[in-house]
């Protein structure tokens, strides 16, 4: 089963938790590993993800969130 | 199926040159609101399609690297500046999308009065005015905007009205001016305001593809580190603390494009008629090896010692030379002292300021007192003996007295003492050919009635040379 989701460039979050408070689904949290520029970033845990965006709003940088919808019509890839 | 609803927009760089651990993050703190307003304004100009229209503004501030994030035309401007910058560019390019960009320390302090005067006139741009109350790049000193009781480095008891004054509502203050179309202000202190400032964020830009005219967006940003608080705690802070002093709201949307003044295009005829110039001169090819020249004309306003100044560079460029005029003077247009600092080269001048004239043209007696001694060994003095009694004390110079202001009264114009001595200069310097001065004069001269009068005077000065040189050197 696919559901829509995110993807977090773990490289690119620099922890600041935004995107945790933001989602209505409680799908983000940060993780204990530490990234590259040296922030414990945050992970994406698949909890009914309906691609609202808000997540990639909030968050500051321009490339960290990616955001994907599930097409109503189409089977799931 | 599952498709990409939202990405990092195409306006951004895929890299970001400037940072080495890792070419994709911004420098910004984490949780700063830059940020968001940069990922707005890149959505916002790949769903308008203008992206190779844009110019962006970068200014002084956190954002001053602006330029390394967006893919776009750039401009980083001096400080406060960029409404002025914008100004140029949305005039000259007339199919620009210029995007001002700028915090409150860069728009509502030191550049305040850029900022009123370009919306006030109404210029084709989207201002975008990050807002977070204090200067982030610097360390956290009071901005404008700062709140009263606010701490910050330099208000540690907080900001007091009778010490600092209040804090300044940018969108109240240019809603006072009747150009600006769009005024709003908006926050990012929550996920549905960034929802909301968006649409204003699209609004002022589409005002800009539309050419409808100056569009402000206030953005009330947070800044975590320098306001102390972790970035949850700063967007809190904002709905707590600056919504309530700086409304969030729509000032100004105004539907139809009002009617702008339009730019009347010139030909080079009609320049050349409206400074009353007849005709454009020949460059002349240089044909002569010169010693340069260091020159300094002085006297009291109204002597002509700009004008003269003014000719003789205009003689030496037509001849194929370089030439620098610097003038200084004071706040009177008559009777103060001035003086025109001209160097006449071969080569190319790095300096125009004279401080050591090889040559001192001294049409008033203060203006000989001033500069004798600064003249360089072996140079000359021209003195204009009908204002100046004494004579010149330095003997390492050679001194022409010239009674320039009486043959000028002879020849029924007294102003025209400054061509006399020009005459006198260009005989004894064999620098500039007098006859190229004889036909910049007319050119030059703006009330053309006095040509003649003017033509005469230089003759005189050619005469009285080569009459009365041998006795005076």
């Amino acid at each position: 089963m696919s559901e829509s989701y995110i993807t977090i460039n773990d490289d690119e979050c620099k922890g600041c938790r935004l995107c945790v408070d933001a989602c209505p689904k409680k799908c983000i949290v940060i993780g204990s590993n530490i990234n590259l520029i040296g922030y414990q970033y945050a992970r994406f845990e698949q909890n009914g993800c309906n691609a609202c965006g808000l997540c990639y709003y909030v968050c500051p940088e321009p490339g960290a969130v990616t955001v994907y919808k599930k097409d109503k019509k189409g089977s799931p890839q | 199926m599952v498709k990409v609803k939202h990405a990092k927009p195409e306006s951004f760089y895929k890299v970001y040159e400037r940072k080495l651990t890792t070419k994709k993050v911004t420098h910004y703190c984490p949780g700063c609101g830059h940020g968001v307003a940069h990922k707005l304004i890149a959505e916002i100009i790949d769903e308008l399609g203008i992206q190779d229209r844009v110019i962006f503004l970068s200014p002084v501030g956190c954002s001053v690297f602006a330029y390394y994030y967006f893919d776009v035309g750039n401009v980083q401007c001096s400080h406060g500046m960029a409404p002025a910058v914008g100004t140029g560019i949305a005039r000259t390019l007339e199919n620009s999308i210029v995007i001002s960009y700028q915090g409150d320390g860069d728009l509502a302090g030191i550049g305040m009065s850029a900022i009123i005067h370009a919306a006030n006139r109404g210029e084709n741009m989207a201002v975008f005015f990050i807002n977070n109350a204090i200067y982030g790049m610097t360390g956290g000193q009071m901005a404008p905007t700062t709140l009263l009781g606010q701490k910050t480095l330099t208000t540690p008891m907080g900001r007091s009205t009778n010490r600092d004054g209040n804090p300044i509502g940018m969108c109240e203050l240019i809603n006072s001016l009747t150009a600006p179309v769009f005024i709003e202000r908006v926050s990012l202190a929550n996920p549905a305001r960034v929802i909301k400032a968006r649409r204003a964020f699209k609004k002022a830009l589409f005002n800009q593809v539309e050419r409808k005219g100056f569009s402000f967006v206030e953005v009330l940003s947070p800044c975590p580190v320098n306001w102390k608080m972790s970035p949850l705690e700063s967007r809190k802070w904002i709905i707590n603390k600056l919504e309530p002093v700086f409304p969030v709201q729509n000032f100004r949307d105004i539907e139809e494009k009002p009617e702008r003044y339009e730019r009347v295009e010139m030909s080079d005829e009609e320049l050349l008629n409206l400074f009353k110039i007849e005709k454009e001169m020949e460059i002349k090819p240089k044909t002569k090896k010169i010693s340069d020249q260091h020159i300094k004309i002085a006297g009291f306003g109204g002597q002509g010692v700009m004008s003269a100044g003014v000719l003789l560079a205009n003689c030496a460029i037509m001849e194929g030379l370089n030439s620098t005029w610097l003038p200084s003077y004071g706040p009177e247009m008559r009777g103060g002292t001035a003086n025109a600092s001209v160097i006449i080269s071969e080569n190319i001048i790095g300096s125009p300021v004279v401080d050591n004239p090889n040559v001192l043209i001294a049409m008033n007696a203060p203006s000989l007192d001033t500069f004798e001694d600064q003249v360089s060994p072996g140079g000359f003095i021209i003195v204009n003996s009908s204002l100046i009694n004494r004579k010149v004390k330095r003997e390492d110079v050679e001194v022409l007295y010239v009674p320039a202001s009486e043959i000028a009264k002879d020849l029924g114009l007294i102003t025209t003492a400054n061509i006399v001595v020009l005459g006198v200069y260009m005989v004894k310097s064999r620098v500039l050919d007098t006859e190229t001065l004889k036909q910049v004069i007319p050119i030059s001269i703006k009330k053309k009635h006095l040509t003649e009068v003017n033509l005469k005077a230089l003759q005189a000065g050619i005469d009285i040379f080569k009459e009365e040189a041998g006795a005076h050197i």
